[in-house]
């Protein structure tokens, strides 16, 4: 399918811009990296890889601390046999109702586990790591959160990493 | 993967598949397990797929035949806010929001001797 034929996707850019012109603030400032991206080639195949799994809508388990609303740079590890019940959702910036309801909808560990079962997919690291990516720092992303969170991730030896936000 | 297209290409990331659905739904509709795992299998195999660094494969699934979410797609309810100042934000609030008051009780319990380990920068 090419871009040409989806119907129109909403520009959440525009939308932002939008909405903080209208509050009389100054304009939001997304994060504009220049150039192509980092690229390393998937070399194993699906049906043997590790999967790494990172999710930013607020996902925390409980007994854990929630996030709270202020640019919150912490995260949380949750192990990836977790039960769907014991997860819970705290975030500011989209509608949680589907999410406290089904957290699948943003935390998709059920579904990787269920690939795994029919060999479509070979596993999936011990660990998970979730933020509530409502942050408006990018310094802080960039220079606290980012490292943090590779450094966990690289620990558990995956060979893909797959990054929900919201 | 991504349900919002235009803040993905400006961030600018090694590969990515696009979610045409609300935000808050990045890998499907709640209780459809069976759709959620086709979508998550078809964001995989953008692995093996691409080929170019900020590529962005498009997950040809459809929310509903009503297109009406389009609408207002950022306008969220927040009881507390005066509506009148068009201003839909929630207050930022830099206390643990918990989805559920156990919750708080089970984290204080969880907390009470120390860090868990888990709630890294938060405790």
């Amino acid at each position: 399918m090419t871009e040409t034929q989806q119907a129109r996707p909403v520009d959440y850019i525009a939308e932002t811009r939008a909405t903080y012109d209208g509050l009389g603030y100054p304009p939001y400032q997304w994060v504009e990296n220049e150039g192509p991206p980092p690229w390393t080639p998937a070399e194993v195949p699906l049906e043997e890889a590790s999967v790494a799994l990172l999710a930013s809508g607020g996902i925390y388990q409980r007994g854990q601390r929630a996030f709270h609303f202020k640019d919150d740079a912490s995260y949380r590890v949750i192990d990836t046999s977790v039960s769907a019940e014991d997860l819970r959702i705290a975030h500011f910036a989209y509608d949680v109702t589907d999410a406290r309801e089904d957290p699948a909808v943003v935390f998709p560990v059920e579904a990787l586990r269920a690939l795994i079962a029919e060999g479509s997919l070979g596993s999936i690291t011990p660990q998970a790591f979730t933020f509530m990516g409502g942050i408006y720092s990018a310094r802080k992303v960039r220079e606290e959160l980012a490292p943090a969170l590779v450094e966990r991730v690289v620990d558990q030896r995956p060979d893909i990493a797959l990054l929900v936000p919201v | 993967m991504t349900s919002a297209l235009s803040i993905t290409r400006s961030v600018g990331c090694p590969r990515a598949a696009f979610v045409d659905f609300p935000l808050g739904h990045t890998t499907g509709r709640k209780n459809e397990p069976e759709m959620q795992k086709r979508l998550i299998k078809n964001a995989l195999a953008a692995f093996r797929e691409l080929e170019r660094p900020g590529e962005i494969k498009l997950l040809g699934e459809r929310w509903s035949d009503d297109e009406g979410w389009r609408e207002n797609p950022m306008a969220r309810k927040e009881p507390e806010n005066d509506e009148a100042s068009g201003d839909f934000r929630t207050p930022r609030r830099d206390t643990p929001q918990y989805q559920l008051a156990a919750d708080r009780a089970e984290a204080e319990e969880q907390h009470r001797h120390g860090g868990c380990g888990s709630c890294v920068g938060a405790e």
